[in-house]
Formats: structure tokens, C-alpha cells, sequence
């Protein structure tokens, strides 16, 4: 697990407009950067914020990074809260879910 | 005396972004409740806001991560999100590098305080400052405290950089304000999100509006985890800004817990006279 590598390519992306359009003409020039495990690179290449969220990655990022990928608020509520029926709880950093559900 | 005002608010970016999601009387009162907060501050004739942010990784990340950093650029540029998401244009905001620059060297003097020439606004400060000052014509000073990438500085460490940021700014020249944004109990962009601990929130602000520093500083962070959310840890900056106007009375002016914006949304205002 690369969490960190994961969560930096969506601290590059969510900052940095000419990135995003990069990203979106090259993916591939953009992600051979980061250190990814075959996981989260599906997770990325699907944009599936839901196990994206399982994985750990803070949620300051993923809002921005979900937003960018052009999710919807309740989408991007609802990915989540599938994704914690599919895979379980938040596996690592401090945006697990209270009762691995969601309150609303 | 050259601290012309003192605040805090909120900033969730639901606040602008999901604002016709809301109930709309809690969003008339809501922004009503800014509108004041701008009247009060425009009244106070500023040269300067300095706005005690706790930032998103619109600038820093885990691989240098600041526990406190002061802008010292010329102009700032913001937000980082998506406009139509957030609900805010993107534009950018005049610095004050040369008050920015004393008051770093100030603050070196008790605190190592980073300090960065490049500085992007994400919601933190766009959502305030679409508020405050809407004209974006005022000069900001960002100041940072890191509340979302742990290990996190320690509350204490927070009161006494409010408490250098205070002398620093009380022994300038400049009219100056000074804001602290940051949610109090929340649980953002999680499924959680929505949840609310308002008994929380109250008793917190009670200890904000009497500058009580004993009770503020008593939190552990597992408590605020466990009680108020990893969003919770953002009351940082609201002690900052207690400690920087200690002595001064402050009131909350609007509390009102919102949940499609996921935070108890808060106004104060603390008497600089």
C-alpha cells in the first residue's frame, strides 16, 4: 500500500489547473510519478471515489479531488457510503466513519 | 493599539457551494450573520486581515508540513476548487509583504513559524473572504495552523502562537485585523458528514467567548477525535485567536448548526476597543 504516493497525486492534481489538464490529455505522463500498488491504481483509472476512500485517503483530499473528477455532492456522499458496504471500514488515517455506516 | 478587529467564522465550502440545498431561513440568518461580521470589520477601518486558517492541502502536504507558516507574498490567488462547486469565483487578493515580513521576524522570536512566498486560497479562506470582503481589495495575511495532517501541534503550542501573532501585530503600526476560521465539531467530507455535535459545540464557544485559556487548552485530541470529529481539530485556530485577544470580550454573535453544510456555523466577534 502506497497511501502516501496516492494521496500526493491528488494533492498535485486538486492545486494545480495545468496538471488537471495534463492529466486528462496524458494520464499515464502523470501518474508513471507516483508510486502506486495495482489497487489503487484501478481505483484511480476507474475515478471510484468510493474504495478511494476505503484506502485511506484524507478526505480534505478526496472532496477536492472527487469535486475535480466531477462529482456531485450526494454522488460523492453515496460513493462512500456504498463502498463501506462493498469493502468495510476506512482502513487506515482518521477519516473513518464513526460506525463504519455514516450518520446521515 | 493597532488591532482594529477580532473575529471568528466558519468555512465550510457547503456554505457557498450546496447553499440552495439548505433550508433557506438558516441561510438568510447565516448570511446576515457574515453580513454584520463585514459591517463591523469594514467600521474598523483596517489596512490588513490576517486570517488564522487551517488550510486543506492547497499547500501543504505530508512531505513538509508546516505546524504554523505565515504568507509573505504579494498577492494570493484562490480558490483552488472547482468555482462552480464551491460556489465562489476565483480571483486573486493583494498580500502585504512587508508587514508580513515583521511580523514573521516577531514571531521567530517565540515561535518557528514557516513562511511561504506562494500561498493558494482553497475554501478555508475563499469561503470568509467572499463574505468579508467581497470587493477582494483588502491586503490578507494568511497564517496557518496545520489541523488536518497529524501529529498536530499541541493546543497549548496554538495559544502561544496566538499569543506572539497578538504582540506582533499589537506593536505594528498598521490598522489590523484579525480573523480564526475553522469548524468546531464536524466530520467533513466523510460519510459522516452532516453530523453535528451541537452540546459540543456550545460548550466550546462558552469557553471561546470567556477567553477561558484553562478550559480551552483541557482538550486531548483523542476527546475532540472521539467527541467533535477529525474536523474538530480545527478549534486550533479559534484558541489562537482567543489567546491573541486575551483580556478582550468576545461574543458569539450566530450559531447555528447546518447540517448540508456539515458544521454548527458559527460568528463571533470579539470588543478590540
Amino acid at each position: 500500500m502506497s497511501l502516501y504516493g496516492l494521496q500526493k497525486l491528488m494533492y498535485e492534481l486538486n492545486r494545480d489547473e495545468a496538471l488537471q489538464s495534463q492529466y486528462r490529455a496524458d494520464r499515464d505522463s502523470i501518474l508513471s510519478n507516483f508510486k502506486l500498488d495495482a489497487e489503487e491504481r484501478q481505483a484511480i483509472d476507474d475515478e471510484d471515489i468510493g474504495l478511494l476512500y476505503i484506502l485511506g485517503v484524507n478526505g480534505q483530499i478526496l472532496m477536492h479531488f472527487a469535486a475535480m473528477c466531477g462529482y456531485a455532492w450526494p454522488d460523492y456522499i453515496q460513493a462512500m457510503r456504498d463502498a463501506l458496504q462493498v469493502h468495510g471500514n476506512v482502513r487506515a488515517g482518521i477519516y473513518a466513519t464513526t460506525d463504519g455506516q455514516g450518520a446521515i | 493599539m493597532s488591532l482594529v478587529f477580532a473575529g471568528v467564522c466558519s468555512h465550510g465550502p457547503g456554505i457557498t457551494g450546496r447553499k440552495d440545498m439548505a433550508d433557506p431561513q438558516h441561510v438568510a440568518a447565516l448570511y446576515a450573520a457574515f453580513a454584520q461580521m463585514r459591517h463591523k470589520l469594514e467600521a474598523a477601518q483596517p489596512d490588513v486581515l490576517v486570517v488564522i486558517a487551517a488550510e486543506h492541502f492547497a499547500n501543504f502536504f505530508m512531505n513538509n508540513m508546516p505546524a504554523y507558516c505565515l504568507g509573505l507574498a504579494d498577492e494570493y490567488s484562490g480558490p483552488i476548487e472547482d468555482p462552480e462547486w464551491l460556489g465562489i469565483a476565483r480571483t486573486t487578493f493583494p498580500g502585504a509583504p512587508g508587514l508580513s515580513k515583521r511580523l514573521i521576524q516577531s514571531l521567530l522570536e517565540d515561535v518557528d513559524v514557516a513562511y511561504a512566498e506562494e500561498w493558494k486560497f482553497d475554501h478555508g479562506i475563499s469561503v470568509p473572504l467572499h463574505f468579508l470582503t467581497p470587493a477582494c481589495d483588502l491586503p490578507i495575511i494568511p497564517a496557518n495552523i496545520n489541523c488536518q495532517g497529524p501529529p498536530l501541534t499541541p493546543l497549548h503550542r496554538a495559544w502561544a502562537f496566538g499569543e506572539s501573532l497578538g504582540r506582533a501585530c499589537t506593536a505594528a503600526p498598521e490598522r489590523i485585523a484579525i480573523i480564526a476560521t475553522g469548524g468546531i465539531s464536524h466530520w467533513p467530507a466523510t460519510p459522516d458528514s452532516g453530523k453535528i455535535n451541537e452540546a459540543w459545540d456550545r460548550e466550546f464557544l462558552t469557553r471561546w467567548a470567556a477567553n477561558d485559556k484553562a478550559k480551552l487548552l483541557s482538550y486531548t485530541d483523542a476527546e475532540t477525535y472521539a467527541e467533535a470529529g477529525q474536523g474538530g481539530f480545527e478549534i486550533r485556530t479559534f484558541i489562537a485567536l482567543a489567546c491573541a485577544t486575551q483580556g478582550m470580550p468576545a461574543a458569539v454573535d450566530y450559531y447555528q448548526p447546518i447540517p448540508i453544510f456539515a458544521v454548527g456555523c458559527t460568528v463571533g466577534t470579539v470588543d478590540v476597543r
